[in-house]
């Protein structure tokens, strides 16, 4: 396997070169990283409104935002400029403290979960040799900040939605670990690098779409709950519950949470593509396409390209599925609570379960096909 | 001293101070909720801790078990009975308080003591890092598979008996279920049975 590109040692190699020592050199490269995941996160974010507010309007048969840019483009830069200059209200009797807290405890996880999503063979903040485990992990911090910001608004909505919400989170991370154990179980490996790796031996052919229609099929319903997307909205079910722990939030920290909404949203997107969609990966061999033009797939020109190319497959693909789930958002009608825990806890667990062990025999019975 | 540990003492610093002050917070305050929420940074500062010794996969499973299950599991059950009113004031409070203070002061000395006088063999074993996983894995299939299903059989029989508890009341018949009367008095017969097991 060819290394790629590596960022990293080029640039701490250059700081050296202007005389400042290796650790202070890699002390200086761990921020750029962080920061341009950052940037890259709020902007699909703002990418991923302005399909909303379009696609919407399309389902309804409305043009959506039109005034602000072309194509309205700026409408959800105007959006967040809105929330920024808003008052933030903290309700009298609310628990003050908590109510801040709540917010950030939702955000900041989905935010860290982004360390892990490769854009290329070294483009991820860090390669971590638990990787998928821990996106698993860190979303289960997030129903802490969701019954949190439930419990302090003082509102018998907030505490029902923040209830619902960690319900809900609780019983669906349970078939979605499961789906992404089988996954595992065929790489052999936890890092987001070697299960896209193992993706891409072939093409399009060897992706885990093919070998995991089941796990992806539970693993896309799961993400959808995870994020709260419309078949799956109760804990902000507007006819029920006002806006569910949303209710009592303005401003910033109403942002915040939306934030994280539309944050989670483009992870998990990203994550199915890396797991089942072969991550970073052309759908033709990018080996055997560089073979046909006679270049060495070492070749700078060929390494940039293929770089790029990676980029722009994860991010196509992942909002591909994004469209997908907003098509499906504002198509179906929401679920109750009770068809919600029962698809979750009856179906979609034993499903996954019989998933996992169907993919255990085969890996033992054909171990060339499902990575033995 | 080098940027990596003085960075390692740092956060050994943070994150103990975290530990320390965070559980005398889940203790001493009298506010359940509060509590509720601080355990739940307490067992985060925890799994900070074993990030900083190179124990990655321990760290995740500390935040997934503990984080995302046990204390949310806390906090829904106070949340699902939550009642604003000031406890019952009971009898000879102070002088419990100054009798479990002193068994609490008495431990924390004996494992002072213990951590003192210990030889303890610096500097340990060098971490395994990223391997980690795969020697857990092991170690549960092949040494350890005894107490791996014992543990496993437990948390089935926990389950199942919260199964059964949850659905005693199944066995009501229609007719009962529409007379109110005959139901109030099913519920107390309910509570006086349950009462009596839990005396057996």
């Amino acid at each position: 396997m060819n290394s790629g590109i590596d960022l990293e040692m080029s640039f701490t190699q250059g700081v050296q070169n202007l005389g400042l020592s290796h650790e202070l050199a890699h002390l200086l490269w761990i921020p750029l990283p962080m920061l341009l995941v950052l940037v890259s996160a709020v902007i699909g974010v703002l990418v991923t409104v302005w399909l909303e507010r379009k696609i919407s309007a399309a389902a309804q048969q409305r043009i959506g935002p039109e005034y602000a840019g072309a194509l309205g483009i700026l409408q959800p830069m105007a959006d967040g400029l809105k929330l920024l200059v808003k008052e933030d209200i903290i309700p009298a009797k609310a628990d003050s403290v908590l109510f801040t807290v709540g917010p950030i405890l939702v955000l900041v996880p989905v935010i860290l979960s982004w360390l892990i999503v490769p854009f290329g063979q070294n483009l991820l903040i860090s390669n971590v040799g638990i990787g998928i485990f821990l996106w698993i992990a860190l979303s289960s911090i997030q129903p802490i900040g969701l019954l949190m910001s439930g419990y302090s608004s003082n509102n018998k909505y907030s505490l029902l939605g923040g209830l619902r919400a960690a319900a809900q989170s609780i019983s669906y991370e349970i078939p979605l670990a499961l789906a992404v154990l089988a996954i595992v179980m065929m790489s052999n490996s936890l890092s987001t690098v070697d299960i896209v790796e193992q993706q891409n031996t072939a093409g399009f052919l060897s992706w885990n779409i093919w070998r995991q229609p089941v796990g992806f099929i539970i693993f896309w319903i799961c993400a959808l709950a995870e994020c709260e997307r419309l078949p799956f909205d109760l804990p902000e079910a507007e006819e029920e519950l006002v806006a569910g722990y949303q209710t009592e939030y303005a401003g910033m920290k109403f942002a915040l949470f939306y934030l994280a909404g539309y944050i989670n949203l483009v992870l998990s997107a990203l994550l199915v593509s890396v797991l089942y969609l072969g991550g970073w990966g052309f759908p033709i061999s990018i080996d055997w396409f560089s073979s046909l033009i006679g270049l060495s797939i070492d070749n700078p020109l060929v390494q940039i390209i293929a770089a790029s190319l990676g980029i722009v497959m994860t991010i196509l693909k992942a909002y591909l599925l994004v469209f997908l789930a907003i098509l499906l958002r504002w198509t179906t009608p929401r679920v109750r609570i009770d068809q919600l825990l029962d698809l979750g806890w009856k179906f979609l667990l034993p499903i996954s379960l019989v998933n996992l062990l169907v993919t255990a025999s085969l890996k033992l019975a054909f171990p060339m096909t499902f990575g033995g | 001293m080098n940027i990596a540990y003085s960075t390692e003492l740092i956060c050994f610093l943070i994150l103990s101070s975290v530990i320390v002050s965070g559980s005398l917070a889940v203790v001493l305050l009298e506010n359940i909720v509060y509590s509720a929420f601080l355990l739940g940074g307490v067992f985060m500062a925890v799994a900070g801790l074993y990030l900083l010794l190179n124990a990655s996969f321990v760290a995740a499973a500390q935040i997934l078990v503990y984080v995302g299950a046990v204390n949310v599991l806390i906090l829904f059950a106070i949340m699902l009975v939550n009642k604003k009113e000031k406890l019952k004031p009971i009898d000879g409070l102070k002088t419990r308080k100054l009798i479990s203070g002193g068994v609490c002061g008495g431990l924390l000395i004996l494992l002072l003591r213990v951590s003192i006088t210990t030889d303890w063999n610096i500097p340990g074993p060098t971490s395994i890092g990223e391997e980690a996983t795969e020697r857990i894995g092991e170690h549960l299939f092949t040494d350890y598979l005894l107490p791996f299903e014992l543990a496993s059989i437990l948390l089935l029989m926990a389950m199942i008996g919260a199964i059964v508890l949850a659905r005693r009341d199944v066995s009501i018949t229609n007719d009962n279920i529409n007379d109110l009367t005959n139901q109030k008095s099913l519920s107390d017969k309910k509570i006086r049975l349950l009462s009596e097991n839990s005396l057996k």
